[in-house]
């Protein structure tokens, strides 16, 4: 647990006059590198452990430690996509992203500064788009202005909290495209809230599985097996996607409400929340467990 | 489309003042008939020569006849009561001036600090709710006592009247920037100094300026009033000067400029607010 590169411990969020905590003894870790998406219905609390990770909200208990340290307060170290993209409209795109920047390396020239964020709008595929003002851009275009901004300061994590919750299914497509392509390149840890199935899919190394609140839990940490060079184009493809895409459906349907008074949840331990991997079947499994006899098709692996 | 509208809306304003004017002709016109009455008569001899001057309202021609006088010459100065409408303008603009710019310099800062701590603001409110109602000209007395001098109390008056619509815009517009432009500050670790002059400022700003293009509204109509008590220079000191002297014609060419120069200003701001607006 403690070689973690971010590990979260015992979190828990009650809101004052509030009997019942939002959610409590909630224990996870992410390696460096990995993709983390969080699934869960509204109200369990997703946005408030993404602000906590941020250093925006503080937790009523436990705390996150990340590469070593304990995070207290914002830090230039987590980079934030926020879901309204929260560009500043008087400010230029360049502008808004090179604020970013300035705060970041306060001593470089403006030339680098301008170079620098120029260099990561391109990546998000607006370099046309630099000395417009956010107004003039549609919601994707500003969503990316949000996402080059965040990947500007080179954060060691970037937090997303719903980034393309906004955005139509198109427009979405391309630009989770861009964003898998860049992750991919750079290696970024990422953590990210999504409502969305397939993305969580298409992005996640793995998903944890949020019940639903008050009193949330990680019910599950669902392990996407399928090989890391996924594309959205591809991936339906693959024999493992409707596996994991029917798990994952059938956890919001129907186990999420009534995951309180079910056998998981009597048997669940917080600090180690059950290990699914649902893409493979048993003769498929990196495992050495035994394949159990109720599902053929999910496997579940204790850490 | 629009054009068509400008043009339809210019043409209508038009016939408006003309008809305005006309009425306002064929209204003095009568007067000046031969049934003068027997008051009116004992009136006239009352007051010699000058009864000219004073026989009733007076009409168009006359009022036009003061425009193109005083703005023949607005910048002449002949002595302490009889400069130019030029020089009173002046004065009274830059006292407007003075005044407002004491005000925003107080408002600004402590808008800021109240707008920013919900403690500030409370602790302020009443002050601000018992101070804002209270007619400017109210003050003067006070002023005059302990500031002892009519021109710095005339500022005084501009000011006090300015503060409180910056005051609040300021404060208000403060604390409601949006929490996510708040937000992205304070995870990229942004000093409190460039927070304030680079997020909050800009997003308050046209809120602030609201409150100052409000401001200099009031500040106008308090400046004319103001004048006619503290006297000496000022439009608002020709305006009785003026009806001191029974020139009912000069007092109306006054009162045309104090609106023309009101609108001035409140477009002045207007353009001001219009830089500083930003579309989402």
């Amino acid at each position: 647990m403690s070689t973690r590169f971010l590990s979260v411990e015992g979190l828990k969020k009650a809101y004052p006059g509030s009997s019942t905590p939002v959610f409590e003894n909630i224990h996870f870790g992410i390696e460096q590198g990995e993709f983390v998406c969080i699934i869960g219905h509204s109200g369990c609390g997703k946005t408030t452990i993404l602000n906590v990770l941020a250093g925006l909200e503080e937790a009523s208990a436990g705390g996150v430690i990340m590469d070593g340290r304990e995070i207290s307060g914002p830090s230039l170290d987590r980079g934030v996509v926020f879901q309204s993209h929260a560009l500043m409209p008087w400010m230029t795109v360049l502008g808004n992203v090179a604020f970013a920047v300035k705060s970041k390396w306060p001593d470089w020239p403006k030339v680098k500064i301008e170079a620098h964020s120029t260099r990561y709008l391109e990546m998000v595929g607006l370099g046309h788009a630099i000395h417009k003002k956010p107004a003039e851009l549609s919601g994707g275009m500003k969503q990316r202005v949000g996402i080059a901004r965040a990947f500007a300061i080179q954060p060691k994590m970037l937090l997303l909290d719903e980034p393309f919750g906004a955005l139509d299914a198109l427009t979405r497509g391309t630009i989770q495209d861009e964003l898998l392509k860049i992750v991919q390149a750079t290696h970024q840890t990422v953590f990210m809230i999504t409502h969305d199935v397939d993305e969580a899919i298409l992005l996640a190394d793995k998903v944890i599985l949020m019940s639903n609140g008050p009193l949330a839990k990680i019910a599950e940490i669902v392990e996407i097996t399928m090989p890391r060079d996924r594309t959205r184009a591809e991936m339906h493809h693959d024999p493992q996607f409707y596996r994991i895409r029917n798990h994952l459906v059938d956890f919001l349907v129907n186990r999420s409400k009534d995951y309180a008074g079910s056998d998981a949840a009597v048997l669940h331990d917080a600090k180690h929340p059950p290990v699914v991997r649902p893409g493979l079947i048993a003769g498929e499994a990196l495992d050495d467990d035994a394949p159990r006899p109720s599902r053929q098709l999910k496997q579940v692996v204790n850490q | 489309m629009f054009s068509k509208q400008a043009l339809k809306a210019g043409l209508i304003s038009l016939l408006i003042f003309l008809a305005f004017v006309g009425a306002w002709s064929l209204a003095t016109h009568q007067k000046e008939g031969p049934a003068a009455t027997g008051a009116d008569a004992e009136y006239a001899a009352l007051m010699g020569k000058g009864a000219e001057k004073s026989s009733g309202f007076p009409p168009p021609s006359k009022v036009a006849e003061s425009f193109v006088t005083y703005l023949a010459d607005p910048f002449y100065d002949k002595g302490p009561n009889d400069k130019g409408v030029g020089i009173q303008l002046a004065h009274s603009l830059a006292r407007v001036g003075v005044g407002f710019l004491l005000a925003v310099a107080v408002a600004l800062p402590l808008g800021f600090a109240i707008g920013m701590s919900p403690l500030l603001l409370q602790a302020f409110n009443p002050f601000i709710q018992i101070l804002k109602p209270i007619s400017p000209l109210a003050w003067m007395p006070l002023a005059l006592y302990s500031l002892k001098d009519s021109d710095i109390s005339g500022i005084f008056v501009i000011f006090i009247c300015s503060l409180w619509p910056m005051l609040i815009n300021t404060a208000f517009g403060v604390a409601s920037v949006r929490r996510d432009w708040i937000n992205v500050a304070r995870t990229l670790e942004v000093g409190p100094l460039r927070k304030a002059f680079l997020v909050i400022l800009p997003a308050a700003a046209p809120t602030i300026l609201t409150g100052m293009r409000i401001s200099m509204g009031i500040a106008w109509l308090v400046i004319v009033a103001a004048e006619m008590l503290v006297g000496g220079t000022g439009i608002g000191y020709f305006v009785w000067n003026e009806w001191n002297n029974l020139a009912l014609p000069n007092v109306i060419f006054a009162v045309v400029m104090i609106g023309l120069v009101g609108m001035l200003l409140d477009q002045l701001f207007g353009v001001l607010q219009k830089l500083v607006t930003y579309r989402e």
